[in-house]
């Protein structure tokens, strides 16, 4: 590894890491202000222009609450949960390319952290570990309602897990590589994923809503059942590190979601990789608009459909998305043995 | 950098191996345990066998070691009688135990260590990738493989019988 390497690498974990808090913070606001659009209603708008400093306040508010440790707590798991939650919540971005290689000099540089050759199940893996963080935040509080919300919670997860792991199988099987550099590359060649896996991308879609514990399936945070899910007891910066995480979650989703079925940083008819520097921004560009959008997407269906029950919920993940997407890897199956017969 | 890296995983996988045996709250051992099994995980990847590395993360400790985490949680230990915070080591069949575990390893060991490749032989080109692995379980070990798949099935079919007679 040269010098340039390390720089090059050490400016991109830092970008990458100040673009997902920063769109963390302007995801809490968005979420109020969208939602106040749409009840007719103005939503935070006080605190600097639009309300775009509020997340600066509410940041400031959880940092001078008092940080209340139950005594019934388990005191060390109680205190590991939230790093747990937290720590793969910020990790998983590392393996998505957000742009087109950026050539500096003589050295080409991908826009993305670390190009793992099994960078799809690297996040999968991150994700099953956040459960831990979830199961034990609701044990370790030492209370009923966030011991029911955590089961609940990495029931759900485990649950959709499959499906979401089954409906990336098609995609791979179409690719031939399990790198997010060849599944783009190959959207680019022809077309992108959501037009040759449509089944496979509405199911992910669905598991991701559910893996991010988002609405209609936030029934771990069921506030009339639960009180306030598996994060009852925690306050303050502990709790902050919960709620930073699901946004985290949803933005890593949301980029999943991008680069596996709407091409990554692609544009269609366009070729990025002739336009040099141009053609980088532009697709760095579509990049942060695809992802924005599944994040307005994320806040739009919170505040459009109710909340599945809880029954409801285990069978749409059991009896009608996993049988489904394994439809859909058998599909996959026949039609490429017919291409490759014809 | 490998070097230090590899004894950095080593001290926290047996550390935390040790804990999960020597510890009393069977809570603490999972978490103890998932954490050894990051560490394996860690010097799966020093030997460039990525898929199996996330293999370990994925399956180990996503998914069987949550089940063990409900279970233990779930038992809830009664505090009815005081018990130590550790495991007792002055029994002497722990020793002995112990001590036979010990010489079955070192022989293992001994045996083992002469056929291993030398540290500095080549790793083939897309060692560990998952073509490699495979083409290895759909050719030469596909009837191992179906069996256990076979296996896991009738597994989970008994498991829902016995848990659920009303179907």
């Amino acid at each position: 590894m040269s010098g340039f390497d390390i720089a090059a690498a050490l400016v991109k974990v830092l970008l990458v890491f100040g673009v997902t808090m920063l769109t963390i913070m302007l995801m809490t606001l968005a979420e109020r202000r969208v939602s106040a659009f749409m009840q007719y209603r103005l939503g935070p708008n006080r605190v600097g222009f639009g309300g775009l400093l509020q997340p600066l306040a509410d940041g400031l508010k959880f940092l001078l609450k008092e940080d209340i440790i139950p005594t019934q707590a388990n005191r060390p798991i109680y205190l590991l949960a939230p790093v747990i939650v937290m720590v793969p919540a910020l990790m998983t971005m590392a393996v998505i390319p957000f742009g087109a290689p950026l050539q500096i000099g003589e050295h080409l540089v991908p826009l993305q952290v670390a190009d793992l050759n099994i960078g799809v199940l690297y996040i999968l893996a991150l994700t099953s570990v956040g459960v831990y963080g979830l199961v034990l935040a609701g044990w370790g509080s030492g209370s009923k309602y966030p011991l029911l919300g955590g089961l609940r919670a990495s029931a759900q997860l485990i649950s959709y897990e499959l499906a979401m792991g089954l409906s990336i199988i098609g995609v791979v099987m179409l690719t031939g590589g399990l790198t997010f550099g060849e599944i783009i590359a190959y959207q680019q060649e022809t077309g992108w994923n959501i037009w040759k896996q449509p089944l496979a991308a509405l199911i992910f879609l669905i598991a991701i809503f559910a893996e991010t514990n988002r609405l209609p399936f936030d029934l771990t945070e069921a506030e009339q059942e639960l009180v306030g899910g598996y994060h009852t007891e925690y306050s303050s910066l502990k709790f902050a590190m919960f709620y930073l995480s699901e946004y985290a979650n949803m933005i890593t989703a949301s980029a999943f979601m991008v680069s596996l079925f709407f091409g990554g940083w692609d544009v269609p008819f366009v070729d990025e990789l002739a336009m040099g520097g141009w053609g980088v921004a532009l697709s760095v560009l579509a990049f942060v608009v695809k992802v924005g959008f599944f994040l307005f997407l994320y806040i739009w269906v919170r505040w459009t459909f109710p909340r599945f029950r809880y029954d409801q919920l285990m069978r749409l993940g059991w009896k009608v998305l996993l049988p489904l997407a394994l439809v859909n890897v058998v599909l996959t199956g026949f039609w490429l043995v017919w291409r490759a017969g014809a | 950098m490998t070097t230090a890296l590899f004894y950095l995983f080593s001290i926290f996988l047996l550390g935390s191996a040790l804990f999960v045996v020597l510890n009393r709250h069977p809570v603490y051992s999972v978490v103890m345990l998932v954490f050894s099994f990051a560490n394996l995980a860690g010097i799966y990847f020093l030997l460039e066998a990525y898929f199996i590395g996330i293999l370990q993360v994925l399956v180990y400790a996503g998914a069987i070691m949550v089940l063990f985490l409900f279970v233990v949680m779930l038992l809830n230990v009664s505090p009815e009688r005081p018990r130590a915070r550790w495991v007792p080591l002055d029994r002497w069949w722990f020793g002995a135990v112990a001590l036979v575990f010990v010489i079955s390893l070192g022989a293992l060991l001994v045996r083992g260590v002469g056929q291993l490749p030398s540290a500095r032989s080549e790793v083939p080109d897309g060692f560990g990738g998952i073509t490699q692995i495979a083409e290895a379980l759909f050719s030469r070990y596909l009837l191992p493989f179906e069996t256990a798949a076979l296996l896991l099935t009738v597994a989970l079919v008994g498991t829902v019988f016995l848990a659920k007679r009303k179907i």
